[in-house]
């Protein structure tokens, strides 16, 4: 088990450093001049050396990965700036941002909690919907319950994020004004209190529920459907098992080992931000973050926010090949 | 085997291959190949034929666009200010919110389904030009994935060795970029990439060739894992090994006996990843990294819809129900490929 975990971190490392890589030649070898963004309306021939040799930018491509890394990779972070205007910039240093000078971390950092309440919400209300529905749907096969869940998963998964979204927004804000518009003073639980605080995220969580709700009721029915016709089943009820230990104790516990691994990914990826979520009810999470990053070509705060966004979703394979093994004891890890 | 077995009983395993016994209902099962079986399932699957009809009529108005735009006489990027007798249509006080309609959505005999605020142009014509937007991006991105996963997975798979250990490596790195951020970070580098090398300014020609670009390049990996491992069984079967002893190279056996094999996979894949991509291109254009004005799209559509969702909400309405009909044609539609031609998948 150790050594497989060393084994597989040793892995994750290079991939984040492969992800790294292209993302930093790919961005930076834009041809936009980035000096020419920083300098803004003022700019002339001086002002756009003294820039490039601010940022380095007159340095081949691979010294300026080189040292951006160092800013990752060091404990001390590294300096930035020009020749009598260094400064310090602390371990994690993802860059300072072109836009405003803030350090990306920070930013990072301040946008991060909304993420998580948006991603954590949301991941218990689908694995709660979803493999309720499908168990019941599983149990209930071909009955109305059944095809009330299939259709209604089939309906959750074609709903595109924008459109539920804002059909939420217009009934319970708008139009019955059950929750009032979106203040991201609000997503801060312990200033507002838990109701501002849930009414804030209550919308957002449903909205990023559903698709993945209506995907995890799928994988439930189908797992189930499969798993109640296995022999051990049988076995269990020919023992003279009561219903209730056959179904949960042997059928759903083994129906829901797949479900682990799928949810694990969908939560890692959601932590780098849920994009269209945060944009459609005004979160100031990560992924508003990095939309706002990319509509305002600031290299420093994208090329962070997609690094970090990359860290989780490779830490969740790690977690859920770890957790898979536990679970399921027919997995060995080697 | 017994003969007469009836068609839903598992009938891709029930077709007699005894051809001594000559019923007539032996002869009328035995002459069908697959394709035909899952052919006929299909029609007969009432939901496949309404969602097929719905998607037919979706690809005609792309076609047909302009002849149907013609039909109520406004160009999608007309500014409709006055009606044809010279009356305001907009409120100039009031933000420019249409006069009039359903809701305030200046919905009239002339513009059947509203007019955008301030603008004015007629939502019904930019929706019936948005679909061919969204079709063709779609489209253009799932055909670049489904023929990059096709390619790279059956390389990996029937090579093996450090080709495959390469390009599964590649696979799996593909799959753990977080791929709307990235999507979404990317579209503009391409697109300034794109501009550089064809000479061409940013118009929208350009943004739609980098949508299907960045769409199929992210969408391939899924694919090729999928294909490598059915090509990794496929490479042991006896046909393969026949062909290869007759002195058949890679490029025949993976061509013209590895690929047939994996058409039904394809097939499945393709449907269900066009819906996926329409989804895509909507919420890029949302972003505003997408499709850029004056194109009618209905992510860029949505967008600036959710500005007006207090004073007329039906304009967020049109192109929101236009997308996911769209979306739950081509769900329903994979589905039903999926049943007909693996029966035992989904529905067990």
């Amino acid at each position: 088990m150790g050594r497989y975990l060393v084994r597989r971190l040793i892995q994750a490392v290079f991939v984040l450093i492969v992800i790294s890589a292209i993302t930093f030649f790919l961005f930076w070898a834009t041809p936009a001049n980035p000096a020419l963004l920083i300098c803004g309306r003022n700019c002339n021939a001086e002002t756009v050396a003294q820039v490039n040799a601010t940022y380095g930018f007159d340095q081949p491509l691979v010294v300026q990965y080189g040292h951006y890394m160092q800013g990752l990779v060091s404990p001390g972070g590294r300096t930035i700036g020009s020749e009598g205007n260094e400064r310090n910039c602390p371990w994690p240093c993802f860059g300072e941002s072109y836009q405003n000078g803030i350090p990306v971390w920070n930013s990072i950092k301040d946008a991060f909690p909304s993420t998580l309440w948006l991603a954590l919400g949301a991941a218990v209300l689908w694995l709660l919907a979803g493999v309720l529905l499908g168990l019941i749907a599983a149990l209930r096969k071909g009955r109305f319950i059944d095809k009330l869940s299939v259709g209604l998963a089939l309906f959750g998964v074609s709903f595109p994020t924008i459109v539920f979204g804002y059909l939420l927004l217009f009934l319970f804000i708008v139009k019955l004004k059950w929750i009032p518009f979106p203040d991201t003073a609000n997503a801060a639980l312990f200033t507002v209190g838990p109701v501002k605080w849930l009414q804030f995220y209550i919308l957002p969580w449903i909205t990023l529920a559903l698709v993945f709700a209506a995907l995890y009721t799928r994988i439930t029915r189908a797992n189930m459907i499969d798993t109640m016709n296995e022999d051990y089943i049988r076995t269990a009820r020919a023992k003279g098992l009561n219903e209730r230990t056959v179904v949960f104790k042997h059928g759903l516990r083994s129906a829901l080992t797949p479900i682990v691994t799928i949810f694990g990914l969908d939560v890692g990826g959601l932590l780098g931000g849920a994009v269209i979520t945060e944009q459609i009810f005004s979160i100031t999470g990560l992924g508003k973050f990095s939309i706002d990053s990319v509509l305002s070509n600031d290299l420093p705060a994208i090329m962070g926010v997609v690094l970090f966004a990359a860290i989780f979703v490779v830490l969740a394979n790690i977690v859920v090949d770890v957790l898979y093994a536990v679970i399921d004891p027919r997995v060995r890890l080697s | 085997m017994t003969l007469g077995v009836s068609e839903t009983q598992s009938p891709d395993e029930g077709l007699p291959t005894d051809a001594l016994v000559e019923t007539a209902e032996a002869k009328e099962i035995e002459g069908r190949s697959p394709g035909e079986i899952a052919w006929t399932r299909l029609r007969r699957d009432k939901i496949a034929i309404i969602s097929a009809i719905v998607i037919l009529l979706i690809i005609a108005v792309a076609l047909l666009a302009p002849l149907i735009v013609k039909l109520n006489g406004f160009p999608p990027d007309q500014f409709n200010k006055v009606d044809a007798n010279g009356n305001p249509l907009l409120n100039t006080r009031d933000g420019g919110i249409p006069i009039g309609g359903l809701w305030g959505s200046g919905t009239s005999s002339e513009h059947w389904l509203g007019i955008e605020p301030q603008n004015g142009r007629d939502i019904f014509s930019r929706l019936v030009y948005g679909t061919r937007v969204s079709l063709l991006v779609a489209l253009g991105g799932t055909v670049i994935a489904v023929v990059l996963g096709t390619v790279i997975g059956m390389v990996s798979g029937y090579f093996g060795g450090w080709v495959d250990t390469l390009l599964s490596r590649l696979m799996d790195i593909m799959l753990s970029f977080p791929s709307l951020l990235f999507v979404m970070a990317l579209t503009p580098v391409v697109a300034s990439r794109a501009q550089d090398l064809f000479g061409t300014p940013d118009n929208n020609t350009l943004r739609m060739g980098v949508l299907m670009f960045v769409l199929g390049f992210f969408g391939w990996a899924y694919l090729a894992r999928i294909v490598r491992g059915q090509t990794l069984s496929l490479r042991e079967r006896e046909f393969v090994e026949a062909a290869r002893s007759l002195g058949a190279g890679p490029n025949y056996v993976l061509f013209r006996q590895v690929l047939p094999n994996l058409v039904p996979t394809l097939l499945v894949y393709t449907t269900l990843l066009l819906p996926t991509n329409i989804t895509a291109e909507a919420a890029l254009s949302f972003l505003g990294v997408g499709i850029k004005e004056p194109t009618a799209s209905w992510g860029r559509m949505i967008s600036d819809a959710s500005n007006w969702i207090e004073g007329n909400p039906l304009y967020l309405f049109f192109p929101g129900m236009a997308l996911f009909i769209t979306v739950l044609a081509f769900n329903l539609l994979g589905d039903s490929v999926r049943d007909a031609l693996d029966p035992r998948a989904g529905r067990s």
